[in-house]
């Protein structure tokens, strides 16, 4: 069976899944999408080694900005080991030859699926999210030139009235991950697909935030210290995923300050545990607190 | 003359090729509006009104004869080939709305110009309840407060009579008068100093018909809205007017007060339209 590895050398044209000229062109449209917060920057998305949908847009963008003295983490669901995250971790670390980590602390580069990192992230840092639907206006409005009309004139009447039925069905507004926001007082952008624990984090980021789209060709960007700020009415404030129940590492309470964003692993009895998202950041936590041996770290297979 | 909201100046529209030069052996005195030498449709032609604060005027004349172009053109769905019109709300009338672009055009219709469809789902989005349709409106002009936004869309729907038991019902459930209520609550939701009204009871039952054009009259009287009817029914045009034009091959042929119009018209067309009205 050949891997990525040996099939980049066989190829004498190139040694990279993507070639250099589709390199420079992603990361012209990744500058442009910087200079123009939240706007949807059309790209020729190519065709990855992996399918439409599991991260070929960000896996592009990864392997257009990162060099070959940075150091990559790929996670995916808050997890480095999950299937998707590992073999996308080992398509970059055989492309572009360059170090993989799982702390986020030590990464430059952090493709990403549904997760921003538990760890604040600094300046210098690129956070790639892999974007499955990147407009978000699509619920509303089906007609792509509709939609061109409406982001070009600011018109998001209708992405209110969504938020205004959704609050009059339900009482709040339901939406979790693609939370939209605002970037930078101009564009709506969607944050798919972080769930709306991690919106926050985004807003006056001191990390470039690159959001893209294989499937649908687009890439959009949060420049450091930029305003993102969630679509809400001043009389509805914008809230977080709450924290039903303790941490099964027990460092995260509802009772405490909770600092982190918990999911549930439903049992068949019924009953349910909560865990740390993060996967990397809490075992960290743990190893801290005594609660795990620093051996446990290294797990993951890079 | 000073004291009006919409000016409309030697309005003109044409279909197909060709300019001016197309409307020569067109109007009512060729009996038709098709160009003889280029083919062309003149929609409406040499088209002139104001409308004052609290005057609703007519246009009324049969199918084909112009009065849904020149509302077509006054709200910016079409273009207008030649002529001005003008808003006194916009840069106190110095600006001929056919200059602005399409987006600029778009941005009137959320506060300064209303119009009020003939068919619901031109105005409304069906899917939509009543009350998020008057939001659309609102958020479209900047209201942010979820509160106030109910509180202003209960009272519009209160004063159109729908009753607020529906209000989170979607539009698509309810019957062709009430849509049109909500209609008329969206359009005036913003208070827009000219409202456009296209057949407004057109395809309601006679009695349901009575009840929107009994509501209309009352919100013109009230909210001191410059409005202009469009409507193939005198019925319609008596009940809310008082001045109106009678359109013929994209011309107005006669104009006057309503009432006198109706009594005593002068042109051949309008004693023939008069006529087939009153039986």
């Amino acid at each position: 069976m050949s891997s990525i590895a040996t099939l980049v050398q066989a190829d004498p044209r190139t040694s990279r899944v993507l070639d250099e000229t589709s390199k420079r062109e992603i990361r012209r449209a990744t500058l442009t999408a910087l200079a123009i917060p939240g706007y949807q920057v059309p790209f020729g998305s190519r065709e990855m080694p992996v399918a439409r949908g599991w991260g070929s847009g960000g896996l592009q963008i990864t392997l257009a900005v990162v060099g070959p003295t940075n150091v990559v983490k790929v996670y995916d669901q808050g997890e480095d080991g999950g299937v998707n995250a590992a073999n996308l971790r080992r398509l970059v670390r055989d492309s572009e030859g360059v170090a993989t980590t799982t702390d986020a602390r030590e990464a430059d580069v952090i493709q990403t699926r549904h997760r921003v990192p538990e760890d604040a992230l600094g300046e210098g840092q690129i956070l790639v999210l892999q974007v499955p639907v990147p407009e978000p206006l699509r619920g509303v409005e089906r007609d792509m030139n509709e939609l061109r009309r409406m982001h070009a004139e600011s018109d998001y009447a209708r992405m209110w009235v969504s938020l205004y039925e959704d609050v009059v069905r339900n009482g709040v507004i339901t939406r979790t991950t693609g939370y939209p926001c605002t970037v930078d007082d101009r564009y709506v952008i969607a944050t798919t697909p972080i769930p709306r624990w991690d919106v926050p984090k985004l807003h006056q980021a001191p990390h470039i935030a690159l959001f893209g789209a294989g499937r649908e060709k687009r890439i959009y960007a949060i420049p450091p210290f930029t305003d993102v700020v969630p679509l809400t009415f001043d009389d509805i404030p914008f809230e977080v995923e709450e924290v039903a129940a303790p941490c099964r590492c027990g460092l995260v309470s509802p009772d405490g300050a909770a600092d982190a964003y918990l999911v549930e692993l439903p049992a068949q009895d019924g009953t349910s545990t909560w865990v740390c998202s993060d996967a990397d950041w809490c075992a960290r936590r743990r190893v801290d607190a005594g609660l795990l041996e620093a051996e446990s770290l290294q797990e993951v297979e890079l | 003359m000073n004291d009006w909201a919409l000016r409309v100046q030697e309005l003109g529209r044409i279909y197909g090729p060709g300019g001016a030069e197309c409307v020569a052996g067109t109007g009512p005195e060729f009996g038709r509006s098709v160009s003889p030498t280029t083919g062309a449709v003149v929609g409406c032609w040499d088209i002139g009104f104001h409308v004052s604060p609290g005057e609703a005027l007519g246009v009324i004349g049969e199918s084909g004869s112009g009065k849904s172009t020149v509302m077509r053109c006054i709200a910016g769905d079409q273009q207008t080939s030649t002529g001005r019109i003008t808003l006194r709300s916009v840069d106190d009338g110095a600006t001929d709305l056919g200059s602005l672009t399409d987006s600029e055009r778009r941005a009137l219709r959320i506060d300064q110009l209303a119009v009020v469809y003939q068919d619901p789902s031109e105005g409304l989005d069906l899917h939509v309840s009543a009350g998020g349709n008057i939001a659309d409106r609102l958020t479209a002009a900047g209201w942010r407060h979820f509160g106030n936004i109910r509180e202003r869309a209960a009272e519009l729907l209160a004063r159109t009579e729908v009753p607020l038991d529906r209000m989170d019902d979607p539009v698509a459930t309810f019957s062709g008068g009430m849509r049109q209520r909500v209609q008329l609550a969206k359009a005036l939701a913003n208070r827009p100093p000219v409202l456009l009204l296209d057949e407004p009871t057109t395809g309601l039952d006679a009695s349901v018909a009575a009840g929107v054009l009994d509501l209309i009259r009352d919100l013109l009287e009230e909210t001191g809205v410059a409005a202009v009817v469009v409507s193939h029914d005198f019925n319609v045009i008596e009940t809310l007017t008082r001045r109106c034009l009678v359109m013929h091959h994209g011309r107005v042929v006669e104009e006057g007060l309503t009432d006198q119009l109706l009594e005593d018209p002068q042109d051949a067309y309008s004693q023939r339209l008069v006529g087939a009205a009153r039986g």
